[in-house]
């Protein structure tokens, strides 16, 4: 894949419609199907102006029917197509459960391997928007213990591209979960197309007396905090899965063996979230006996979303929740 | 777009002579269907074939009649009650039987059993456990064939318990609006489970539902294979020449419980013989003239294929434990 130096910035919003664009240049199966996607341009305008570019047959606006939408991908994916579905904000998701869950996912390994489902769900997750709790969801533990997904969420402008590039390849089913406050953010991503392998983590800093594994836009947080951090003399790594599930740990594992402490940061709730199955793999792992600090997590607290700007703000991580934590971990004052 | 209309005119205009031969091969699928799920009742007391089974005894003539209507390049996505639409959609008995007993050379491995079985290579995109499962499945069907510009159909096979569904609801209203080449067959047998369809439905006739989308509806006797033949071949003309989807109701009726755990408390034995004497086996036979001679031999003749696909799938080996990962991933 291309490196992202020395190349153009654009907003993350810009890499998926590149990715989407990109994709539908190079392969005809390729469609876009949603609600309020053609000439709207979706509802956080990722596919504005592609209804102008491809035509209502590829630009494919749909009632408000989210169960259609998600079967419409898996029975255009089982006849040859490469449907790219999208649900409007993930909390929409829940109405298209069954066909996601119970279809998508199975139907290949209930048929025996003989048929394959190739087909991306995208969707805008998280909150920080003022959206109050039935738009502000960040689900994407539900998808991680399904068999037969993928769940993909890309942290920056250029994963985002890369990532939705091999999604839209990749033969299977795949989540693709991008952040509402991501949307707007700039970085470098090359023009010509590139994938990132899905399943393969990327170490986005690093540093020597922590680790800090984020997900999705606690991985920009996790960016902000290091720098401060840096100002006291802590070196935090940062290792940011990209996918959750393929996902290969042994970066993450070698990357705690080397820092002897780990924290994992994500948005959703803490409760039976991913940040538990991450604790999980490092203390399975070799990395146990290297540890000099008990695994932390900091995560959503245990509440629907609030409408309130200030209790929005404290139901998830900021960066200063991940300073402070860090601090205590690297200092020893946990 | 085409309004809902008492669609009795239109479908007598479409309506082929089905030739005897046609007939014949009919009523020996229907016989051949029939024997295999006795057999695989069997085969289930015996404790050879497992989980649950849903049996469609007695709706024998709306699976071949449907079928029979459709080409090899069109798509099937049926029931959980499917073993009648799957061996008239052409797949092997003895690949079935084997894949009811969890074996390595059953269509899906063993790893489907007899709710999910499905014949990617013909087509057959597979049975659903889930009652309303395969409809939003059908509208990505009906969009791959439109933007592939070829002149194939999807036949959606589902139950009067599915029309009650959000995703029937969902699935019709879009293949309308995009006229796909759908086609909505709902198998009326009367219950979903132990609910029956008078107590669950607030109209005579779940085709009327098509009226609400703004596409055609029909009711046929499912009973009659002429008549499910000729409704699934007028939708299909109107289908392909780009008219859009159409819901055909069939009134039929099951024999046996839901499924193996049911004791069938919620009807009378009265309403289950009053169905048995309008049999659709019986009837086709009494149609074609047929002896009672040449019924028994072709019933025999089907026991014997039976028999083969038995054998063949007590013979066949399990799949290997160390290839349980396989298939969850492309």
């Amino acid at each position: 894949m291309p490196s992202a130096n020395g190349t153009r910035e654009i907003t993350y919003v810009e890499a998926v419609r590149e990715a989407l664009t990109q994709s539908m240049q190079a392969d005809e199966r390729v469609f876009l199907i949603g609600e309020d996607i053609g000439v709207y341009g979706g509802a956080f305008g990722v596919s504005a102006g592609m209804h102008a570019q491809f035509g209502g047959e590829r630009v494919i606006d749909t009632p408000i029917s989210e169960a259609a939408i998600v079967g419409a991908c898996v029975g255009a994916a089982l006849t040859g197509m490469r449907p790219v579905g999208e649900i409007q904000f993930m909390d929409f998701i829940t109405l298209g459960m069954e066909q996601l869950v119970l279809q998508a996912a199975k139907v290949r390994f209930m048929f025996g391997g003989k048929a394959t489902v190739p087909m991306v769900l995208r969707t805008p997750g998280g909150s920080g928007t003022g959206a109050a709790a039935q738009h502000s969801e960040s689900l994407e533990t539900w998808f991680t213990h399904v068999p037969g997904l993928k769940v993909v969420m890309p942290s920056s402008p250029y994963d985002a591209k890369g990532l939705l590039m091999a999604a839209i390849q990749d033969e299977n089913p795949v989540i693709f979960v991008e952040h509402k406050l991501l949307y707007k953010i700039s970085g470098p991503v090359p023009e010509e197309p590139y994938t990132i392998p899905l399943g393969e983590p990327n170490i986005v800093r690093e540093g020597k007396h922590l680790t800090v594994v984020a997900t999705s836009i606690m991985v920009q947080r996790a960016k902000q905090a290091a720098e401060e951090l840096a100002k006291e003399g802590i070196e935090i790594e940062i290792v940011d899965p990209r996918t959750l599930n393929p996902f290969d740990d042994s970066l993450m594992i070698q990357s705690v063996i080397k820092t002897g402490k780990a924290l994992v940061v994500h948005e959703a709730v803490k409760t039976s979230g991913y940040g538990a199955e991450l604790v999980s793999r490092i203390v399975e792992s070799e990395a146990f006996d290297y540890l000099e600090a008990p695994v932390r997590r900091l995560a959503g607290l245990d509440i629907p979303i609030p409408y309130n700007r200030n209790l929005e703000y404290h139901a998830v991580p900021q960066v200063e929740n991940i300073v402070a934590e860090a601090r205590k971990l690297v200092r020893g004052e946990y | 777009m085409a309004k809902s209309k008492n669609a009795q005119t239109s479908q007598a205009a479409a309506k082929r002579k089905l030739s005897e031969k046609q007939l014949h091969d009919m009523l020996y699928t229907m016989m051949l269907i029939r024997r295999f799920e006795e057999k695989a009742l069997d085969l289930y007391s015996l404790g050879k074939v497992h989980g649950t089974m849903h049996l469609s005894i007695g709706q024998e003539a709306t699976a071949v009649g449907a079928s029979g209507a459709l080409t090899q390049q069109d798509y099937l996505l049926n029931t959980h009650r499917g073993h009648g639409h799957c061996l008239a959609w052409g797949s092997q008995a003895d690949l079935m039987m084997a894949e009811f007993m969890g074996k390595e050379t059953g269509y899906c491995r063993g790893r489907g059993g007899s709710m999910h079985i499905a014949n990617v290579d013909a087509n057959n995109l597979g049975a659903n456990g889930i009652v309303a499962g395969g409809l939003p499945i059908s509208v990505g069907v009906g969009l791959s064939i439109r933007a592939r510009n070829t002149e194939q159909v999807v036949m959606v096979v589902f139950g009067d318990g599915a029309s009650n569904e959000g995703a029937f609801h969902e699935s019709i209203n879009m293949a309308s609006i995009w006229n796909l080449p759908v086609i909505f067959l709902c198998e009326n047998n009367q219950y979903a489970m132990s609910m029956p369809v008078e107590k669950s439905i607030n109209i005579d006739r779940i085709s009327d539902r098509a009226a609400a989308y703004g596409i055609e509806g029909v009711t046929v006797d499912g009973n009659d294979p002429e008549a499910v033949y000729a409704a699934v071949s007028s939708a299909r003309q109107r289908a392909v020449a780009g008219k859009g989807p159409t819901l055909i109701e069939c009134n039929t009726y099951r024999y046996m419980g839901h499924s193996k755990s049911d004791r069938q408390a919620y009807r009378t034995r009265d309403e289950v013989k009053a169905w048995m004497d309008k049999d659709p086996i019986e009837r086709l036979v009494a149609n074609l003239g047929m002896s009672k001679e040449d019924k028994d031999a072709l019933f025999k003749k089907a026991e014997a294929e039976i028999a083969k696909a038995v054998e063949f799938a007590e013979a066949s080996p399990e799949p290997d434990v160390a290839d349980i990962m396989e298939g969850v991933y492309a």
